[in-house]
């Protein structure tokens, strides 16, 4: 920067301070919450600083289980959550790169219409076909299985649009070398495309596996059985069968649970994270 | 749009593409359609007869004052959460744009409430502002302001503005930094010589320039707004009390779901549909504007 | 080691037709340089001999065999892009390797291949790099190795030299000619830039406008240019063309009323009072002896390049522009009048409406 004047400065830090005090006091507050025991959070005021009982907590919801689904462990709810990502992630990715390398590489009929429907996807978000999407499910037997819970999910346009624009900056010669080489078609994306789009794939990944792990209304819909939750759906039901007298300690340490994965992964892979962000979403 | 050179046309891209066409036909464009046409049925709550009545549903829903004012509420909402999480991510971007040093340190403790999922955040401020035990309420009954959004609706709806935008936040944060990021610094240098003060500087090149980012956004926050908040509403009131926080995707699953009303959520359905549409078209104005420059 | 024949090659993309029927043979072991200017067509003639265009009418056949249909890895050639095309995530040994993998080659045989290459180009040290942690001449050898290690029957070259600097660009010039000498593979390069035509190639096919406008050694386009186009495009600074009329004794011309230059006639089929299209090279010009008459030409001015002189002036009488090159430097002030003899032998004639050699 140009100038720097010293109150300016601090007048910025105060600022970004404060705005980073913000954005973590909820954090903190479940974090806080989830280290009491249960007696503890039902006296008012609550706490703000943390107590001793938070691998109890832990434990308890590891092992005991938690709310009215006391058998339901969340290591369970967070295995389905995990798997529900993976899935939603990868497939995404898989079925995207194909369809963008189809329509980027090849001349065919019906090229353009295809475009077209997998575009139409773009303007068709799960929340504004609720049910009729759940009885398509429904009568294809996949209620309450991970197939159910992912597939209705994956078809996605702007994974297809990122990877064909990726494609689209892949030199032209690149192809008519590989094609001299003696590369087919899969030879020349399996050798050469997807080792050059790897990172806009592995940024892509850490979006959708976000995407994929916070998904709550569509597993909401289809998942009845208590073996099936997800975490993210798991606290909701807590909530619900605790109506009475939540217990709040084991509630926020489930919260802090279902947020962690997601969050380590924004952190941890901040850069890749950013890119698919802006990548995706122009 | 396509390679100067492609492989020879055969039966493999239509292979390519069949798995996201066939996921794309079963689960996005035929139930949409039967969207369509069940709102242009009358159905009993039993699914045991149905009788095609045309737009009779739409007709309905338009003279129904509860589906306006919640269309009105919806607005409302949005506006509110687009607003705040915008401007709130402005300031904080243009202040981390401008500090010499720690600018990647705020980025990173700004951005990661995007991974917390809505419904988590609604439980966690829901917890915050619990009537009873809560922190934020205890202390503003300190202060002697009583909260109690279960019972008050302008409570309610505050507390779910709020939620929704400080999830947001980050967001916005990130795609305003970047775009400032992107401003060539001899262009706030000149500006500087030219004598403009921070605050000027702010005012005259930086916002202008990055008004297509801002424009992305409102497009984007709105569609958050709409939709994604589906979570917060249902794990923090439910659309209560009495209806006071009950958005257009909540009335969709209730009226569907709950209510098993089914022409009339299959009309409500089509109708968010509409908006998705057009806001996606304007997206897109705004893309192929963007690459006019 | 093969010939390769061209016959009425015609390149259409719907309506518009961008190649009318070229037709070359390349003898084996040769090295010739398709030239032109930029759009002229002479990419999409080298793309349709390595099988990335189609042909829209026409044969091309190498050693012997037409390959109009077959696919680019059939026809045993292999190509320097312009951009070098390297793949961006192997080191430069997988580069090398990659065609000879997909081809089935033995480990072993691969890294025997490789190797040898690697030492003719001065490659072994940067084996394990990525082409991004290369210089431009760098990337540049390592597209040749890529070709070289297929030892496939042609070369194709598509202005492989356009992205390097111009000193580089001089030295790569001189590489690729020892490694033809050496290698002796049929080399079909493209090129805009005259300087390498002429340098590298055993012969020059000339195109313009997608018609072949001369084919030939570089010496013989040189001197002989067979068309204005031809004549205007190789050689630098640019022949000066000077519109004239053949006298009546069909022994000179008539640049203007008062200014006229014999011509040697032999060889040449002079028409008596036609108008022609008179041209002549910069170095072609000599100063008159003192006293004696010849061409006057006000000086604008003049660029001393070392070893020779140009100077750009105005002819009297008629004012057009002419280029002179001088050898040695002379210290020429503007305004000056100089005499100029235009060396017979090296007058050219052309019909200014076909533009052929007269």
């Amino acid at each position: 920067m140009i100038e720097q004047r010293p109150v300016a400065a601090w007048f910025s830090h105060t600022v970004l301070i404060l705005g980073v005090v913000v954005v973590a006091f909820p954090i903190w507050i479940t974090f806080v919450g989830a280290s009491h025991d249960a007696i503890r959070m039902t006296q008012v005021p609550l706490p703000l600083l943390p107590g001793d009982q938070f691998f109890i907590n832990l434990k308890a919801a590891f092992v005991d289980g938690v709310g009215n689904a006391k058998e339901q462990s969340v290591g369970i709810m967070m295995f389905n959550s995990l798997i529900m990502a993976l899935m939603i992630a990868v497939g995404k990715i898989a079925i995207s790169l194909l369809s963008a390398f189809a329509i980027v590489y090849f001349r065919f009929p019906f090229r353009m219409m295809f475009f077209w429907m997998i575009f139409i996807t773009l303007m068709l978000p799960v929340e504004v076909r609720i049910l009729p999407t759940f009885e398509v499910v429904a009568n294809f037997g996949m209620l309450n299985n991970y197939w159910g819970l992912t597939v209705p999910l994956i078809a996605s346009a702007t994974a297809t649009f990122m990877f064909r624009q990726v494609f689209l900056t892949v030199p032209d010669e690149l192809l008519e070398a590989a094609r001299i080489d003696g590369a087919g078609p899969m030879r020349f994306f399996k050798d050469i495309l997807l080792p050059v789009s790897r990172t806009n794939i592995a940024a892509l990944f850490v979006i959708l596996f976000i995407y994929g792990w916070n998904q709550y209304l569509w597993p909401l819909l289809i998942t009845t059985d208590k073996s099936m939750y997800t975490i993210v759906m798991g606290i909701k039901q807590m909530l619900e069968a605790a109506e009475e007298a939540p217990e709040w300690h084991l509630i926020m340490m489930t919260t802090l649970l279902a947020m962690i994965p997601p969050v380590l992964v924004v952190i941890g892979m901040q850069k890749l994270f950013i890119k698919g962000l802006t990548e995706t979403e122009k | 749009m396509i390679k100067r050179t492609h492989f020879k046309p055969s039966l493999l891209p239509y292979l390519l593409v069949a798995p996201q066409i066939i996921i794309t036909v079963a689960f996005f464009i035929w139930p949409a359609s039967q969207a369509v046409y069940q709102s242009m049925l009358l159905e009993d709550p039993f699914g045991l007869k149905s009788e095609l009545i045309w737009f009779e549903n739409y007709a309905l829903l338009f003279s129904d004052e509860i589906y306006f004012s919640t269309f009105l509420r919806t607005v409302v909402f949005s506006s509110l959460v687009a607003f705040l999480s915008l401007s709130i991510a402005l300031l904080l971007a243009a202040t981390a744009d401008h500090v010499v040093r720690g600018t990647r340190t705020y980025r990173t403790l700004l951005i990661w409430p995007y991974a917390v999922a809505p419904v988590v955040a609604g439980t966690i401020w829901m917890f915050i502002f619990d009537p009873t035990l809560g922190i934020v309420s205890y202390f503003l009954h300190g202060i002697g302001y009583e909260w109690n959004h279960r019972l008050n609706g302008n409570q309610a709806m505050a507390l779910i503005v709020l939620a929704a935008t400080w999830k947001q936040i980050s967001y916005n944060f990130l795609f305003f930094l970047a775009g400032m990021q992107a401003i060539p610094k001899s262009l706030i240098e000149a500006a500087a010589i030219d004598g403009a003060g921070p605050a000027r500087r702010f005012w005259t090149i930086i916002f202008p320039l990055i008004s297509p980012t801002t424009f992305f956004l409102m497009v984007m926050n709105i569609v958050y707004a709409f939709f994604e908040t589906f979570g917060i509403v249902h794990a923090v009131t439910k659309g209560g009390p009495a209806k006071a926080t009950e958005i257009l995707v909540y009335k969709v699953f209730n009226d569907g779901f709950i209510g098993l009303d089914l022409g009339g959520s299959a009309a409500q359905s089509v109708i968010l549909m509409l908006i998705v549409i057009t806001l996606t078209v304007i997206q897109f104005r705004y893309i192929e504007r963007k690459v006019e420059y | 080691m093969a010939k390769v024949l061209i016959e009425d090659i015609i390149k259409s993309y719907g309506e518009t037709e961008v190649l009318h029927g070229i037709n070359t043979d390349i003898a084996d072991g040769e090295f010739i340089v398709i030239v032109g200017p930029s759009g002229c067509g002479k990419s999409t003639l080298l793309r349709m001999i390595a099988g990335l265009e189609d042909i829209s009418s026409g044969t091309i056949s190498i050693d012997g065999k037409v390959v109009n249909t077959l696919e680019p890895k059939d026809r045993d050639i292999a190509m320097v892009f312009q951009n070098y095309a390297l793949y961006p995530h192997m080191t430069v040994f997988k580069n090398m390797a990659y065609g000879l993998k997909l081809r089935k080659f033995s480990k072993k045989e691969i890294k025997v291949r490789v190797d040898r290459v690697a030492k003719l180009l001065q490659l072994e040290e940067l084996l394990d790099r990525k082409p991004r942690q290369l210089s431009g001449g760098q990337r540049q050898r390592v597209a040749m190795g890529r070709c070289i290690v297929r030892e496939p029957k042609v070369f194709l070259f598509d202005e492989p030299l356009s992205n390097l600097d111009a000193k580089l660009r001089v030295q790569m010039r001189l590489e690729l000619r020892k490694l033809h000498k050496r290698l002796k593979v049929t080399s079909i390069y493209v090129t805009h830039d005259q300087v390498e035509a002429m340098t590298l190639g055993d012969r020059l096919v000339v195109i313009n406008d997608g018609y072949t406008e001369q084919i030939g050694p570089p010496l013989e386009l040189y001197e002989k240019p067979a068309s204005i186009f031809v004549a205007g495009f190789l050689g630098s600074p640019a022949m000066n063309f000077l519109s004239a009329q053949i006298s009546a004794d069909g022994n000179s011309v008539q640049l203007s009323e008062t200014v006229q230059v014999s011509v040697d006639s032999v060889n040449r089929q002079i028409i008596a009072e036609k108008k022609v299209t008179f041209g002549i090279r910069p170095e072609h010009f000599s100063l008159s002896d003192k006293g004696k008459t010849g061409l006057p030409l006000t000086v604008d001015h003049a660029e001393f390049h070392g070893a020779s002189t140009i100077i750009y002036g105005r002819l009297q009488g008629n004012d057009e522009l002419i280029t002179v090159r001088l050898p040695h430097v002379h210290h020429i002030n503007p305004k000056t009048v100089l005499m100029l003899t235009a060396l017979p032998e090296h007058i050219h004639l052309f019909d200014p409406k076909t533009g052929k050699r007269i």
